[in-house]
C-alpha cells in the first residue's frame, strides 16, 4: 500500500534503569506506602514496576513533610534562591531527556518521537520560564501593593498545593504544576495518574540530584482514593486538577466552602473549522496532527472536524489518503505516528463510543491497519455523516477518533463550534485573516489555533471556558494562580 | 401570606405631602410607584402573581414589591443569554461609555436616592464607583492580557473575555452601592447579570436609571425577593456560567449555592470576609468573570 517500507528503528530501552519496585517520595526520601500496585506498558502489558499505593495516613504524611518545608524553608527562601533550585531542575531534565523520554513511552505508550521532541523539551522548558519568576512575583500580579505597607514584600505563596494530574502528558502536566507552584513559594504534594506513575518517580530522583530542601517535593502514587486524599486534606491550601470533567465537578463540590483556591483543566471537545478557502493539505496536516497528536489522549484534542460543505469531498478524500501513510506501533521506534492506547479500560471506553457511533447511524472509516497483538490499540478513525445529536459529536471520547461534521456558512460553524458544554480549544483553517480573526472572536474557547493546532509553549496561558473548568495554566496568569496576591 | 420586609421610611410615597403654593384645603394626593421587576430592559410584574410588603422603619406600610419566583429567575436568564453576545462583542469604548452614562443618569437621580434614604455620601461614592469602572473597560485587556514571547514563528495573544452569564446575590446594605459594586464590574467586564435584591425600592429605581442609561435591555436584570429562595435556580442553572455570593451573609445559604454550582463549575466568587465597600475594589471584582483566550498563529512569508 505504501510506497516506502520502512525498517524497524527502535530507540534503546538500556538509557532506562527501572527498579523492580518503587517507594513513596515524601520528604526527600523514598518510602514505604501502605499498599502496592504494578505498572505495565500499555504497548506489550509487560509488567515495568511495582510502585507503593499511598493511604490517606501517607498522604497525610506527605502534607505533613510540605508543611513543614513551607514553613521553615521554602516559603520564607528568597526568590533569588528558590530560582536557582528551578534552573538546576529545568537543566537536569535537559541533560537526562533521553531517559525521560524513553520511559515516559515505555509507561504511557506515546510514540518516541513525541516525548522526545515535545513532552520532555516542554517540561523542561516550563522550569526553565518559572523559575525567572521566582523572583519577580510583585510583577505577576497586575496592581499589586503590599497590605501592610512595605515595600519590597513580595505577593504570599498560598501555601501548601496538592495536584493531581492526568496520564496523557505524565511528566508536562508535573511540569505544569509543579515549576509554577514552587516559583511562587508553594510547596507539592503531587499525585501522578495510577497508569503512568514512572517518570514522576524519576523526577522525584531530580529533585534529589538537585538537593531541592526535603518536603518541597512530595509524589504520592496511587489511584482515584489517593487523589481524593490529597483533594480534600484540610492542610492543603490549594488543589490543582487536570482530568475529566466528571472528577472536576466531584472536586469543584468537596471544596466548596472551604479556603482552598482551585484550578481545574477538565475535558474538551474541540471543533477544529474548516473554510473553503483553507490550504487544504495544510489543514490536512493540521486536522491529523489535532486528532491522533498522543493517540488522541489529549483534552484539547480537534476531535469535532467541521469542514464548509463545499470543500468537504475533496478534503476527506485527502485526509483518509493521509491517514493509510499513519504508522501505528511500537512506540519506542522513532518512525511511530500513533503508539498505544494508555490502558485496557480506555480502550474499552473508546471502544464502546465508536460502536455507538455506528450504532446511531455515522459512516465510519479506519486504513488498513496492522495493529500488534499484545498491548492495546486502536486504529485511526472518522466518522462522516455525523450530526450534532450524535453521542461521538456531544461526549469526549479520548482516542484517535474524528467526528466530520459539515457547515455552510461562518455563522452556522461558530454555532456548531460554540454548541457544547465544553469551552477548551478550538481550531481554524482559513487563508482569510479578517475571517479567522472574526471567528477566532466568537469561539467559546480558551485557545484559539489558526492554521495550526496542539501548539503549547511555558509562556502561552493554556485553560477552559465554560465547563472545561477554571483559571489558566502557563504564562505569568499560570503564576498568579498560585499567590495569594 | 408573604413575608413582611423591613425598610427605611420614604418621603417620597408619602400620601399627606401638599403642593408648594396650594392654596386648596384639600391635600394633594401623591402618585406612588409599583416596584416590579427588571428583565430584558422591561418592568414586568413577578409571572407568580405574587408581592411582598415593603415597610418603613417604623413598621409603616409604603409598598407592595414583587417577589420574583423560579420562573422569573429562568426569564431573566433568557434575557441575559439573549443581551449577552452584543453586550459582549460591543466595543470597549462603547461599554465605556455605557458605564459612565449610568453615572450621568445616576447624578441625575440623586435627590430621589437620598429620599429612599442613602445618605448623600453613598450615593456619591456609587456614582464615582460607576466612572472607576467605565474607565477600566478600555484597559483591562492591557493589563491582564498582552503577547506571550513563544518559542516558535507564532502570533500569540492571550485577551481576557466575558464569562457570561452571571447570577449575583446583592449585599443588604448598603443598598445603593452594594448594588452598584456588583453590577458594575461584571457588566464592565462584558458580562450580563441577574442580581436578587432584598432591597426593592433602591434596587428599582437604580433599574429605572439604567433603563435610562443606554444600557441594552438584558444586560442587568434584577429580582427583587428572597436570595433563599430564588438564588438555587441560577445556581444549578446550566447557562448561568457564574455566581458572585459576595453580598450574601447566611453560610450555609452559601456552600449550598456553591455546592450547587459546582455541578455546571460555574466561577464563583465568595470572598472569606466581609468587603469594605468603600475601598479600592481592585480587579478581583472584574477577573473573576473573565475568561482568557489564547490565539496562535503562524507566522511565515
Amino acid at each position: 500500500m505504501s510506497a516506502f517500507e520502512y525498517a524497524p528503528a527502535p530507540e534503546s530501552r538500556s538509557i532506562v534503569k527501572l527498579q523492580p519496585s518503587y517507594g513513596l517520595f515524601i520528604n526527600g526520601e523514598f518510602v514505604d506506602g501502605a499498599g502496592s500496585f504494578k505498572t505495565i506498558s500499555p504497548a506489550s502489558e509487560e509488567v515495568l514496576a511495582e510502585v507503593a499505593e499511598a493511604s490517606t495516613a501517607d498522604v497525610d504524611r506527605a502534607v505533613k513533610a510540605a508543611r513543614r518545608a513551607y514553613e521553615d524553608v521554602w516559603g520564607s527562601m528568597p526568590g533569588r534562591e528558590r530560582a536557582k533550585y528551578l534552573f538546576r531542575i529545568a537543566r537536569i531534565i535537559a541533560e537526562r531527556s533521553r531517559e525521560l523520554a524513553v520511559l515516559e513511552s515505555l509507561n504511557n505508550g506515546k510514540p518516541i518521537k513525541e516525548s522526545r521532541d515535545v513532552d520532555v523539551p516542554l517540561a523542561a522548558a516550563h522550569f526553565f520560564y518559572y523559575a525567572g519568576w521566582a523572583d519577580k512575583l510583585p510583577y505577576a500580579v497586575p496592581g499589586w501593593k503590599p497590605a501592610d505597607g512595605h515595600s519590597g514584600a513580595d505577593p504570599r505563596p498560598l501555601g501548601v498545593a496538592g495536584q493531581v494530574i492526568p496520564w496523557n502528558f505524565p511528566l508536562l502536566m508535573l511540569a505544569w504544576k509543579i515549576a509554577p507552584a514552587l516559583a511562587a513559594g508553594n510547596t507539592v504534594v503531587l499525585k501522578p495518574a495510577e497508569t503512568t506513575p514512572l517518570t514522576a518517580l524519576l523526577f522525584a530522583e531530580i529533585c534529589q540530584q538537585a538537593e531541592l530542601p526535603p518536603g518541597v517535593v512530595n509524589i504520592v502514587t496511587g489511584a482515584g482514593e489517593t487523589g481524593a486524599a490529597v483533594v480534600n486534606h484540610p492542610d492543603v491550601d490549594k488543589v490543582a486538577f487536570t482530568g475529566s470533567t466528571e472528577v472536576g465537578r466531584i472536586i469543584a463540590k468537596a471544596v466548596a466552602g472551604t479556603n482552598k483556591k482551585v484550578t481545574l483543566e477538565l475535558g474538551g471537545k474541540a471543533a477544529n473549522i474548516v473554510f473553503d478557502d483553507a490550504a487544504i493539505d495544510q489543514a490536512v496536516e493540521g486536522i491529523v496532527n489535532g486528532i491522533f497528536f498522543n493517540q488522541g489522549h489529549v483534552c484539547c484534542a480537534g476531535s469535532r472536524l467541521l469542514v464548509q460543505e463545499s470543500v468537504a469531498d475533496q478534503l476527506l478524500e485527502s485526509l483518509k489518503r493521509r491517514m493509510a501513510t499513519l504508522r501505528v506501533g511500537d512506540p519506542l521506534d522513532k518512525n511511530t505516528d500513533v503508539g498505544a492506547i494508555n490502558s485496557a479500560e480506555q480502550l474499552s471506553r473508546i471502544k464502546a463510543l465508536a460502536e455507538i457511533g455506528s450504532a446511531e447511524g455515522a459512516e465510519r472509516w479506519s486504513p488498513a491497519c496492522e495493529l500488534p497483538e499484545r498491548g492495546f490499540w486502536f486504529a485511526p478513525t472518522i466518522f462522516t455523516g455525523v450530526s450534532q445529536a450524535h453521542r461521538i459529536a456531544r461526549e469526549e471520547i479520548f482516542g484517535p477518533v474524528l467526528s466530520v461534521l459539515t457547515f455552510r456558512t461562518p455563522g452556522e460553524a461558530v454555532e456548531k463550534a460554540n454548541n457544547t458544554p465544553y469551552g477548551l480549544s478550538a481550531g481554524i483553517w482559513s487563508e482569510k485573516g479578517s475571517r479567522i480573526l472574526a471567528i477566532a472572536d466568537q469561539l467559546r474557547a480558551g485557545v484559539v489555533w489558526a492554521n495550526t493546532f496542539n501548539k503549547f509553549d511555558p509562556t502561552s496561558p493554556f485553560g477552559g471556558y465554560k465547563e472545561s473548568g477554571y483559571g489558566r495554566e502557563g504564562g505569568r496568569h499560570g503564576l498568579e494562580a498560585y499567590l495569594a496576591g | 401570606m408573604p413575608a413582611k420586609k423591613k425598610e427605611s421610611a420614604d418621603s417620597v410615597a408619602s400620601a399627606t405631602r401638599v403642593t408648594a403654593g396650594a392654596t386648596a384645603t384639600a391635600p394633594r394626593l401623591a402618585v406612588r410607584k409599583t416596584y416590579k421587576l427588571f428583565i430584558g430592559g422591561a418592568f414586568p410584574r413577578s409571572e407568580s402573581g405574587r408581592t411582598y410588603v415593603v415597610a418603613d422603619s417604623k413598621g409603616q406600610f409604603v409598598a407592595n414589591a414583587a417577589q420574583a419566583s423560579r420562573k422569573d429567575a429562568r426569564d431573566a436568564v433568557l434575557a441575559a443569554r439573549a443581551a449577552f453576545g452584543k453586550w459582549s462583542g460591543a466595543t470597549a469604548y462603547n461599554k465605556g461609555q455605557v458605564v459612565y452614562r449610568i453615572a450621568e443618569m445616576l447624578e441625575g437621580r440623586r435627590d430621589e436616592f437620598i429620599a429612599l434614604e442613602v445618605p448623600a455620601a453613598e450615593v456619591d461614592e456609587a456614582i464615582d464607583r460607576l466612572v472607576w469602572y467605565a474607565g477600566w473597560t478600555d484597559k483591562l485587556a492591557q493589563v491582564v492580557g498582552g503577547a506571550n514571547p513563544v518559542a516558535g514563528p507564532y502570533f500569540n495573544l492571550s485577551s481576557p473575555e466575558p464569562s457570561g452569564v452571571v447570577a449575583v446575590v446583592a449585599p443588604s446594605a448598603p443598598t445603593l452601592l452594594g448594588l452598584v459594586s456588583v453590577i458594575a464590574p461584571a457588566i464592565a467586564a462584558g458580562n450580563t447579570v441577574i442580581v436578587i435584591t432584598d432591597a426593592p425600592r433602591v434596587a428599582i429605581t437604580l433599574a429605572e436609571v439604567l433603563a435610562t442609561s443606554d444600557v441594552p435591555g438584558g444586560v442587568v436584570n434584577i429580582l427583587t425577593g428572597s436570595a433563599a429562595e430564588v438564588a438555587p435556580w441560577l445556581a444549578s442553572h446550566s447557562d448561568v456560567n457564574g455566581l458572585d455570593l459576595t453580598g450574601l451573609a447566611d453560610a450555609k445559604l452559601a456552600l449550598e449555592l456553591e455546592q450547587a454550582a459546582a455541578e455546571t463549575l460555574k466561577r464563583v466568587r465568595r470572598p472569606a470576609a466581609a468587603p469594605d465597600w468603600s475601598a479600592d475594589p481592585g480587579l478581583a471584582p472584574m477577573t473573576a468573570y473573565l475568561e482568557t483566550k489564547t490565539v496562535w498563529h503562524p507566522k511565515g512569508l
